[in-house]
């Protein structure tokens, strides 16, 4: 089918806005969008600039808003974000981060927050000679923040941010969610300077926009509030106040 | 500029992560990757990493490494693949330490799974082997790994292109690097290089290969004159998405999924009666192939391009949502389907590549009687040989731990006793003029010479392979490299310029193309995944050697090194 693909386009030695640029194309309805994306640079215009590389939804290389909403282009099929012959599919790189060149955006600030959660392993005790023990029930407790691929579509679509740049965003709590509810883990202690700061879990206010856009469809909203409760339960059996008090 | 390290690790997958944190503990350690962090293609392994823990029945790291051995059909080193087995295990254990999410038995312990070619006791049977974390475990390899370099302050390079190898005679001294942030070349000076920057499958059209997977360590390796070992070796992975390629794990079968024809007929049953769905992926694929060609694939046209089912509707839905949700997640996005009401439809997809760059057990680059000093290769880049003729599954991740461990550790002892060689500064100014000069003419879009190339390597050098066809490949794929010259970039910009990179890795391609296509030619048997229907018998006497093809311009010289066969002796391979 034909459509076009409205891209937004950046000089990166500008610092000025950008401009969409209109591309026709034919393409098969069960074609990705990022098929067609790499048509467009290899055999159209190749000043055309953007991540990708699994091309299967696993790596985290390619979130950019596709209709405005946060999606990775290689798991959005044309037919997903198109009804009929010659619709127009507009594409952006994703909010809250600084575009580099066209659907390129600046990804050290997400990565800086996800480091500074400590996105490791502190183990309670000492490396074993085999494995830790622990229990299917134990480890389902953080399956789910365990699929999260730091793609930042959740950073792009949450609201809070686009008040408070510092917030450390979902995608950093999900990280530290992972490692907070893993019984081999020393858990919330080492963690808590960050999350419970002002600027850690406490800005979420429940819109549930990552949850919304979150291509792994991690219930990333529930996260953080489970974190969230973690917290003050911490604070309560200790007698002190979080930073949200 | 200018940068000095004692190791640069070029490359930021399994392989690359686990030498950089061994390295670092005495070396001043740069990881140099094309990438963002965490989107190497470590991450798409889905279904396990083999290792004899013995937590769901009796199982013994010397049957894993006879069944490594007999999968490889034989072209595989024994001493190596001993090691492969042996230290899996304690790695396996080092991972769950450090923080690796397995899933888990009822006891606690980590859970594994059946897969293919994995047997008990020398072939009697399949065996649970595999340690898995859901459908995701290379992801949680990948993460863990990455997230012990934050712990431990390894210094990266993020989206740093490697484009050319400096060498002293037969000793590394360092790479010249591409940024693409700024399109300035850099010198990085180093007393080792390590090579970890995995496949090239997207040589071919249907691949479950990312896009990043251009095999540009050994194409640049390649291009300084090192030999590659064992090319003609490429796994077709028997379940990949019909048209797309996308992976479907062997973990399905694993759990219980079957192949159906056309007719409904569970055909393994006639071609590997033991093992039947669980057989290794060449004798799989070329099952898959065989019904196609045959008539009973899907469509029913014989074409190489037809399909078969996979069905893993009979498990029902907990055993699909809890052991393989990612798949689930792939039908229900890219077919439309859900795998626990209907079968899937698959097809062979290029997925490994067992040669690469020849190494010794130290990952130290050993083109058989020379060894490189201060050049090693870990991963599906290198070529140990553990893998041989054809890899079983589960076996790349334990390769790329287990030897990107080893390289890390003896890189960690080799740099405390040397120092840096002699660069020539003039290396970077060279590269600078070759991409000024993509820039500065018109010339051709990129597009239709990728296509071709994928088209002729998928047609005719795939599953099955002919000598006149083989021979046309290598012609197109020449042909292809000329017309490769008149390529020219559109974009001149100089900050993140992807065009010049993805110009750069489709010429490291077509080098990899005309060297796999020369030494399938050139291998006048069948072996592993190298399947001939003009010579369909193995040949021990002739053909139980590696190949080292070598490329020259536009030739490829074969030379040959002896496979070490000390501990299991050559045997039919049945199962």
């Amino acid at each position: 089918m034909n459509v076009v693909l409205e891209l937004y386009r950046q000089d990166p030695t500008s610092t000025g806005e950008g401009e969409f640029k209109r591309y026709e194309l034919t393409l098969e309805p069960t074609d990705r969008i990022l098929d067609g994306l790499i048509r467009i640079s290899r055999d159209m215009d190749g000043t055309l600039s953007f991540r990708k590389s699994c091309a299967h939804g696993v790596c985290g290389s390619d979130a950019m808003r596709i209709n405005g909403k946060e999606r990775l282009a290689c798991k959005t099929l044309v037919q997903d974000v198109t009804e009929k012959e010659g619709d127009v599919v507009r594409i952006e790189p994703l909010r809250h981060l600084a575009v580099q060149r066209d659907l390129m955006v600046d990804q050290q600030v997400f990565f800086e927050k996800f480091r500074s959660v400590k996105p490791f392993l502190i183990p309670k005790d000492e490396v074993q000679e085999k494995e830790r023990l622990q229990s299917p029930e134990e480890r389902a407790l953080f399956d789910e923040a365990t699929k999260c691929i730091n793609c930042s579509a959740c950073y792009s679509a949450c609201p809070v941010l686009d008040d408070n740049p510092d917030f450390i965003g979902p995608a950093a709590i999900v990280a530290a969610a992972r490692y907070v509810f893993d019984s081999r883990d020393q858990g919330l202690e080492a963690r808590l300077d960050v999350l419970d700061s002002k600027n850690g879990v406490w800005p979420c206010e429940n819109h549930f926009e990552c949850t919304r856009v979150c291509p792994r469809d991690i219930k990333i909203t529930k996260l953080i509030n489970l974190t969230k409760r973690e917290i003050k339960k911490y604070r309560e059996a200790r007698g002190e106040k979080t930073a949200e008090e | 500029m200018v940068y000095e390290f004692d190791a640069v690790i070029v490359g930021a997958g399994g392989a690359g992560l686990y030498a950089a944190l061994e390295a670092g503990r005495t070396a001043k350690t740069a990881v140099i990757s094309k990438l963002y962090p965490m989107r190497s293609h470590t991450g798409a392994a889905q279904g396990g990493i083999g290792a004899a823990l013995g937590n769901v029945e009796e199982d013994k790291p010397e049957w894993h490494a006879f069944d490594t051995v007999k999968g490889g059909d034989y072209l595989v080193d024994q001493e190596a693949a001993r090691i492969l087995a042996e230290e899996a295990v304690q790695t396996v254990y080092d991972l769950e330490n450090r923080g690796l999410p397995f899933s888990r038995t009822p006891e606690g312990r980590i859970a594994q799974r059946r897969f293919g070619g994995h047997t008990r006791n020398f072939g009697e049977g399949p065996v649970h082997r595999s340690c898995y974390a859901a459908d995701r475990t290379g992801n949680m390899i990948l993460q863990t790994l990455y997230q012990q370099c934050i712990k431990n302050d390894v210094h990266f390079f993020d989206e740093f292109q490697v484009v050319e190898l400096l060498l002293d005679g037969t000793r590394c001294t360092g790479v010249v690097v591409f940024e693409l942030k700024t399109g300035e070349v850099h010198i990085f000076r180093a007393k080792a290089v390590l090579f970890a920057t995995g496949g090239f499958g997207r040589m071919f059209r249907i691949t479950s290969n990312a896009i990043a997977n251009t095999g540009d360590g050994p194409a640049v390796l390649a291009r300084a004159g090192i030999p590659m070992e064992d090319m003609e070796f490429f796994q077709f992975h028997p379940t990949g998405i019909k048209g797309m390629g996308i992976l479907i794990t062997e973990g399905v079968r694993g759990e219980g999924g079957i192949l159906l024809n056309s007719k409904g007929e569970r055909f393994m049953e006639r071609y590997a009666p033991t093992m039947l769905d669980l057989a290794p992926r060449d004798m799989v694929s070329r099952a898959i192939m065989t019904e196609i060609l045959e008539g009973r694939g899907v469509r029913g046209d014989r074409e190489i391009d037809d399909w078969v089912m996979l069905d893993a509707s009979h498990l029902g839905r907990d055993v699909v949502e809890s052991k393989i949700p990612d798949i689930a997640d792939f039908c229900r996005t890219y077919l439309a389907i859900d795998p626990a009401e209907e079968p899937m439809p698959v097809q062979p997809t290029a997925h490994y590549a067992m040669g690469g760059i020849p190494t010794d057990v130290h990952g130290r680059v050993d083109t058989g009687g020379t060894i490189y000093e201060g050049l090693y290769a870990a991963g599906e880049c290198a070529c140990v040989s553990v893998h041989g003729a054809n890899r079983l599954g589960t076996n790349s991740l334990v390769d790329l731990v287990v030897f990107g461990r080893r390289a890390g550790k003896h890189i960690a002892e080799y740099v405390q006793n040397v120092s840096h060689g002699p660069v020539d500064e003039g290396a970077a100014k060279a590269y600078e003029a070759r991409v000024a000069q993509l820039k500065t003419e018109k010339g051709k879009h990129p597009g239709p010479i990728y296509r071709e190339m994928q088209s002729v390597m998928t047609a005719k050098v795939g599953v099955y392979r002919e000598e006149g066809q083989m021979l046309e490949a290598v012609a197109a794929i020449r042909k292809l490299r000329e017309d490769f010259q008149e390529v020219r970039v559109q974009d001149t910009a100089e900050n993140f310029n992807t065009e010049v990179l993805a110009i750069l890795e489709l010429e490291n391609l077509l080098d990899l193309s005309l060297i796999t296509a020369v030494s399938a030619e050139n291998r006048q048997e069948s072996r592993g995944a190298h399947s001939r229907p003009d010579y369909p018998d193995r040949d021990d006497e002739g053909w139980l050697k590696h190949t080292l093809a070598r490329l020259d311009g536009d030739k490829v010289s074969i030379d040959y090194k002896s496979v070490d066969v000390g501990i299991w002796e050559p045997k039919p391979r049945v199962y």
